[in-house]
């Protein structure tokens, strides 16, 4: 998963921001678009989401190979809020508990609209995120605890290595005797056993990590600079601006439905 | 560093790994510990470097102290390189790998790209720095690990087996940046390896640790070696110039039959990267054949393209009639059950084939697999534990054994079935003079019964003892076969 | 731990009765655990939300059952690690994990993270990291499913739902966590101390012989 992310397409002027500010970026833009349910405020925002991306160099073909379950999941959102948003207006059809109204349509629509305005941001702006730059800057810039960022990071990298080592135990498995079980036993087996070896393979890691002086309380300096600059901050008045602009619409066109309303 | 009456029991052990040591070595010293495998020297080491952890992982006995201090506190101070080189890549690209040490210690930025671009550069590892770590071959991934400490500038190195993968370009290449460092840091070192010539003349002490996990001999080099040459022998140390009595390699006769055959191969671990091509290579029947070639040449590659574990990218393998038995030719196109009695495979990573919780259980697994009766799967991997010595760890966790223990595991793991071709990735790694001794005399003795063996290995005494045909991947001796 | 009544050894700190703080290999293990668990939650965003979606269209609510395996990170985290934050940090993990490789919450994932693995931690919490039983494992996954139903009462708009519905989604979701998370999750972790894979943790070393 991790290990194909590299031949993935770029990002234009994105690809200069720190992966931090990325993240701070989408946490931004989509969490004032969490507080409601209208299709205005998720129109607005997903319109010029479209067009910055758009910008940015994501193809049409790019947003489908990458943003997929988000394009199935968000009309399957529209059809529960359909069948069982609160009642309201005009009643279309009911059966048991289900009932069509006017107030579950507009539901609907805008929970629809609302899955992709908060579900495209994150893949796109990860879409090409090393997960070592990814660390430095949780560590450097976000200042998270270092024994944590590179904790994960070595535990992360032994879960990315899970293509390889599936090739490696699939020959070693054929090797002992025991690859020839049917498709779904196999699958079955060595997914555990992946788990199993990658646990292990970690415990012997956290050794070598503390050979290497890792974990001791002495203050740790950075191979690599994780920096944030002007395009961070351009990016992050965008995302703040987008969710202002969609809330703002929102009110001005009376829509603005907050969830707890 | 410091040791009064110290010892150490892994959780979930019964015996001591280490019991009653008591050793003390001051700054500056350079010491090789020998002993024999299994007798605790990289339980030692863990212990010197301060990666123990605490009760959760097991039971300390005495008092071990670096400068006075419980080294747990002073990690860093010492760096260790791992036996496993598999098992300790820590991040994703090679210079980052070797900056991790550096960049725990402190040192500052411009000084650690100098440092790892002077490390890469003194173990020779040739590869830029952002090298996906996960394509290294084992004997790169060792040099890697090496780098990684060298380049903390260390005041207490500590290697366990670091030349076990290398080939003897690169052992020496590794002792003298190792010389190197210490002349220059003035580091205390102490290494693990069974070879003694390869650092008797980098020492200036020997300590020796017998099977119970006592020291048995400890002083200078010359003299430990002149005056306790028996006891040495008896712990399984390679006392220099004293040749393991073993048969020696005959050579095949020319006119045998070929059991397996590589026709004009193109090898490679995926399908859009060719190692080598144009390889072509034959089996005799009842001969063994020794693979040499330097680190990363593609041996590993070709012993699992000949093993019938991964396809040729292009080219062909073929298993004489008698060897394919109603199969078709190629190995790689025969079911995993139909392999096992057929060729033997064991890699070079012990890690990625151990799928069992104890020692008897991994042995019975191909037994298992070609649905043998209980009394002869009980037979023979009662053989197989006694004569490589593993009877005493059969409940053992195959994770958990020393690395000379996990090696030997592996390679019985393979015979239990008694395919008619074996084929070893680096056999004799990390054993000591009386296990590779029974070792050798196994192989040897399966050879002539009748068994093809092709083996990997750097180990000269191995080639010696089991060359009857020695090809080596860094030459074109192999494409020159083909012709001949 | 093994009860080693036979040697009172070490001339060190006197031995307390369990360390609570993180060791590295708590910390990279407890990391593997929750990379894996994230490719798990991947998995089911697409085999588990049909059936959320399938089950939600024939009767409401009951789209709940299938949100057990979403909450499985927090059972596993308390259950090896056993040291505090273990279970929120796995969680959390996870959810970022499938947040960043792409699924249809977004960011949303990382905040249900968060509830989900608060959830089960205050169970393992309330039993001061001592308790690592069925009956924990359980309670602890029951109580992630009603983190995650409180937050998704805003998140979802699913104050927008009628009540009917919002009082069988939280049964089917408190009883999938118990299952799906705390019963499923006890029985992964048991599997993975039977092969030895966990002897560096207590959680191994409770099954384990000596040999
Ligand atoms: N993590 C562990 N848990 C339990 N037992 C262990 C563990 N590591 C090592 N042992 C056991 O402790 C003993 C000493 O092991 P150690 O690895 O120190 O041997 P060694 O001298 O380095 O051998 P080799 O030359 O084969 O590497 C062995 O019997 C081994 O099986
Ligand atoms: N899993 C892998 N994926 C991709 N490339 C690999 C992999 N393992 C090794 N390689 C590359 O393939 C080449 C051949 O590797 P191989 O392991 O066959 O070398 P080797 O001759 O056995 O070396 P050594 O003596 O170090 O074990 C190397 O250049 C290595 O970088
Ligand atoms: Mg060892
Ligand atoms: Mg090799």
């Amino acid at each position: 998963m991790i290990m194909t992310m590299a031949k993935t397409p770029r990002l234009h002027l994105v690809d200069r921001v720190n992966p931090v500010s990325r993240l701070a970026a989408a946490m931004l833009l989509t969490t004032p678009l969490l507080l409601t349910v209208d299709w205005v405020s998720a129109a607005v925002a997903l319109g010029i989401q479209l067009v910055l991306f758009a910008i940015a160099g994501v193809t049409p073909k790019v947003l489908v190979s990458r943003g997929w379950p988000i394009l199935i999941a968000a009309p399957i959102a529209g059809l529960s809020m359909l069948l069982y948003g609160q009642p309201e207006g005009t009643e279309y059809w009911s059966f048991w508990l289900a009932r069509i109204t006017d107030g579950s349509i507009e539901l609907a629509v805008a929970v629809t609209v609302r899955v992709l305005a908060i579900g495209l941001p994150a893949v796109l702006l990860f879409m090409n995120v090393d997960p070592t730059e990814l660390a430095d800057g949780l560590a450097q810039v976000a200042k998270l605890p270092s024994r944590f960022v590179l904790g994960a990071l070595a535990g992360a990298r032994l879960v990315g290595l899970f293509m390889e080592d599936w090739r490696a135990m699939a020959l070693s498995r054929r090797a002992r005797g025991i690859g020839d079980h049917g498709v779904i036993r196999r699958f079955a087996t060595m997914a555990f056993a992946l788990l199993v070896l990658a646990i292990r393979r970690g415990s012997k890691l956290a050794t070598a990590m503390e050979a290497r002086g890792f974990g001791s309380d002495h203050p740790r300096t950075w191979a690599r600079e994780s920096r944030v600059g002007w395009p961070d901050a351009a990016l992050l008045c965008i995302a703040a601006g987008i969710a202002v602009l969609a809330i703002g619409c929102a009110v001005w066109a009376g829509t603005y439905h907050a969830v707890w309303a | 560093m410091e040791a009064r009456g110290w010892g150490w029991r892994h959780a979930g052990r019964r015996r001591s790994a280490l019991d009653g040591i008591d050793l003390v070595i001051s700054p500056g010293e350079r010491v090789l510990l020998l002993g024999p495998s299994g007798s605790g020297k990289s339980t030692l080491l863990h212990a010197l470097a301060g990666v123990h952890g605490g009760a959760e992982e097991g039971e300390e006995t005495g008092s071990l102290l670096i400068d006075g201090e419980w080294p747990g506190s002073v990690r860093g101070r010492a760096s260790l390189v791992l036996q496993d080189p598999d098992s300790q890549v820590i991040l994703a690209r090679v210079g980052d790998d070797v900056a991790f040490g550096c960049e725990n210690l402190g040192v500052p930025r411009d000084e650690i790209w100098r440092r790892v671009r002077r490390a890469l550069d003194e173990v020779g590892l040739d590869l830029p720095l952002d090298h996906p770590t996960s394509m290294l071959s084992g004997g790169q991934k060792q040099r890697l690990a090496l780098a990684g400490a060298l380049a903390m500038g260390p005041g207490l190195l500590l290697l366990d087996e670091p030349t076990a993968n290398l080939d003897p370009a690169g052992v020496d290449e590794v002792r003298q940046s190792v010389a190197r460092t210490l002349d220059r840091t003035g580091a205390t070192f102490v290494v693990v390896e069974h070879r003694v010539d390869v650092w008797i003349d980098l020492v200036t002490r020997v300590v020796v640790l017998g099977r119970d996990g006592r020291v048995i001999a400890d002083g200078e080099p010359q003299h430990v070696i002149s005056t306790q040459r028996d006891a040495l022998l008896a712990a399984g140390v390679w006392v220099p110039g004293v040749r393991a009595t073993v048969p020696t390699a005959r050579p095949a006769p020319a006119a045998s039959v070929v059991d397996l055959e590589g026709i004009d191969l193109a090898i490679g671990r995926r399908s859009d990267v060719v190692v080598r091509s144009g390889l072509s290579l034959a089996l005799p029947r009842a001969a063994s054949t020794v693979l040499t070639g330097p680190n990363g040449a593609g041996k590993s590659t070709l012993a699992l393209t000949m093993g019938g574990l991964l396809p040729p990218l292009s080219g062909r393998v073929r298993a004489s009639e008698g060897l394919a038995d109603g199969l078709k030719a190629d190995p790689i196109r025969w079911r995993s059950r139909e392999l096992l009695t057929r060729i033997g495979t064991v890699f070079q990573e012990p890690e990625h084939q151990f799928v069992a919780s104890t020692v008897q259980r991994e042995l019975e697994v191909a037994p298992r697999a070609l649905g043998l009766d209980a009394a002869t799967t009980a037979r023979r991997t009662h053989e197989v534990l006694e004569r490589l010595g593993l009877d005493r760890l059969a409940e053992a966790n195959p994770f958990t054994l020393s690395g000379g223990e996990q090696r030997r595991l592996t390679v019985g793991c393979a015979l239990v079935a008694q395919p008619r071709v074996v084929v070893l990735d680096e056999p004799t790694f990390g054993q000591d003079r009386l296990t590779w001794i029974e070792l050798v005399t196994l192989l040897r003795a399966l050879v002539d019964d009748g068994t093809t063996l092709l083996s990997v290995s750097h180990d000269a005494a191995y080639l010696d003892a089991l060359g009857d045909r020695h090809l080596d991947l860094g030459s074109d001796a192999l494409r020159m076969e083909a012709a001949a | 731990m093994h009860t080693a009544a036979s040697e009172i050894s070490s001339p060190s700190a006197p031995r307390k009765p369990r360390d609570l703080r993180w060791r590295v290999v708590d910390i990279v293990v407890a990391s593997v655990i929750g990379v894996a668990t994230g490719l798990l939650f991947l998995f089911w965003n697409n085999v588990g939300y049909a059936w959320f979606s399938a089950a939600d269209a024939l009767t409401p609510g009951l789209g709940g059952i299938a949100v057990g395996i979403w909450l499985i990170g927090g059972v596993l985290g308390g259950l090896i690690i056993r040291k505090p934050g273990a279970a929120l940090f796995v969680e959390l993990l996870a959810a970022i994990v499938s947040a960043l490789v792409g699924n249809q919450w977004g960011i949303e994932t990382i905040y249900s993270g968060v509830m989900q693995g608060l959830g089960a931690e205050l169970v393992f919490a309330i039993f001061a990291y001592r308790r690592f039983g069925l009956l924990t494992a359980m309670l602890a996954g029951a109580a992630a499913g009603a983190a995650a139903w409180t937050l998704e009462l805003f998140t979802s708009g699913n104050l927008a739902k009628s009540a009917e519905f919002l009082g069988l989604y939280f049964t089917t979701v408190v009883i999938s966590g118990a299952v799906l998370a705390g019963l499923l999750g006890w029985l992964i972790v048991r599997g993975l101390a039977a092969t030895g894979a966990l002897n560096r943790f207590a959680a191994g070393q409770d099954v384990a012989q000596r040999v």
